[in-house]
């Protein structure tokens, strides 16, 4: 079969659905895109090699791996900690992680008095450097609402029991700022390489909505049998 | 900005029984469909040329997201929709594409889908003959 270039970027082909004797329609939805992807093209104002390789990277490569390794080295290391929460955006970029949109990023650390909890009443600001595309939940109106009017509800949904000592903060993302919560370090960890430490560290745990995982869920989940 | 609950019980119980559950999902598919990847790509890759800012985008991008809220949608199911919407809205205030161009285009798609037999590319141009001798 011969390549057409708008095929190649344009991937939807599996939605199409048979029409009449032959041919196909697209859904609506498919159409609008095909529509904005060759014109913007046509005119320049998009490569389709860069859309192919934005998606691979969100898709296969950009995940919370990223900010689990931040998060590790922040245990690991008390100067890089230290610089994370002065300057996140030089500390993050140093390990190679940088933002798309020209975002500043603050980092929150939580402690036995504050657990710092992260939302985007707006929209889904999120700090995809390090976590990658937001989950659903994250994007529901549900979450953005009541992570404002009823913090402890929504962590309690989660699972999540806080300590009596502790105050829930949370933070309002927006387009140019974006927090990143340092989850406090497991106890039972001294000695850890950051590698093991970065396994503990869950997306969740950097949004606020989890504790990092503690060394037992680790072997529970990671090393059955062992 | 922060809000803060110190612990204080300062939140009411307001009818929290009320109010939806949260969607979860664990280590789904980033994009439930491939469009909803070609849509956001375009925005990023738009915003990394320098066409429009992040903070123009999340402008035009939650204006969507509220309309469908408030006509009782659920914009965590609708998010892309309302990202193909946005997107759809700045590129004509941007003038990048006039909305009349767009809507041709589109057009243009949806006859070259239907003339393309089943299994073969769609390729824009093809085009059933209207005019005469169809069965």
């Amino acid at each position: 079969m011969t390549a057409n270039s708008d095929d190649d970027v344009l991937k939807d082909d599996a939605v199409a659905h048979h029409d009449h004797d032959e041919g196909s329609a697209l859904p609506e939805v498919a159409l609008r895109v095909r529509a904005l992807e060759s014109l913007l093209v046509e005119k320049g104002y998009v490569d389709p090699a860069a859309l192919d390789e934005l998606i691979d990277a969100y898709e296969t490569r950009v995940g919370p791996r990223n900010g689990a390794r931040v998060i590790a080295r922040a245990w690991a290391e008390p100067e890089y900690k230290a610089w994370l929460l002065e300057d996140a955006d030089a500390a993050i970029a140093a390990m190679g992680f940088t933002g798309r949109q020209g975002e500043h990023m603050l980092v929150k650390e939580n402690t036995p008095k504050v657990h710092n909890m992260v939302v985007c009443t707006l929209c889904s600001c999120y700090p995809w450097p390090v976590l990658g595309l937001p989950p659903v939940w994250y994007k529901s109106p549900a979450y953005r609402s009541r992570a404002v009017s009823d913090p402890r509800g929504v962590l309690e949904e989660f699972g999540v029991t806080l300590l009596p000592s502790q105050a829930v903060r949370v933070w309002d993302s927006t387009a140019e700022l974006r927090y990143l919560v340092l989850p406090m370090r497991p106890e039972g960890t001294e000695g850890w390489g950051q590698e093991e430490l970065a396994r503990l560290v869950t997306r969740n745990s950097m949004i606020g909505t989890a504790l990092a995982l503690n060394p037992a869920d680790l072997a529970g989940t990671e090393q059955e049998g062992g | 900005m922060t809000v803060s609950d110190g612990g204080s019980g300062v939140v009411e119980d307001r009818c929290l029984a009320a109010l939806p559950s949260l969607p979860r999902d664990e280590g789904g598919p980033v994009f439930a469909e491939p469009w909803q990847a070609q849509a956001f790509a375009m925005a990023v890759s738009l915003n990394e040329a320098g066409l429009f800012t992040w903070a123009e985008w999340v402008g035009v991008f939650s204006r969507h997201l509220r309309r469908v809220e408030e006509a009782g949608g659920d914009s965590g199911s609708e998010y892309y929709l309302c990202w193909l919407s946005a997107l759809e809205d700045i590129v004509a205030e941007k003038r990048l594409l006039g909305r009349r161009e767009l809507q041709e285009r589109k057009e243009a798609w949806d006859r070259a889908a239907r003339a393309t037999p089943h299994g073969e590319p769609i390729v824009l141009g093809r085009e059933r003959d209207m005019t005469g001798g169809n069965p």
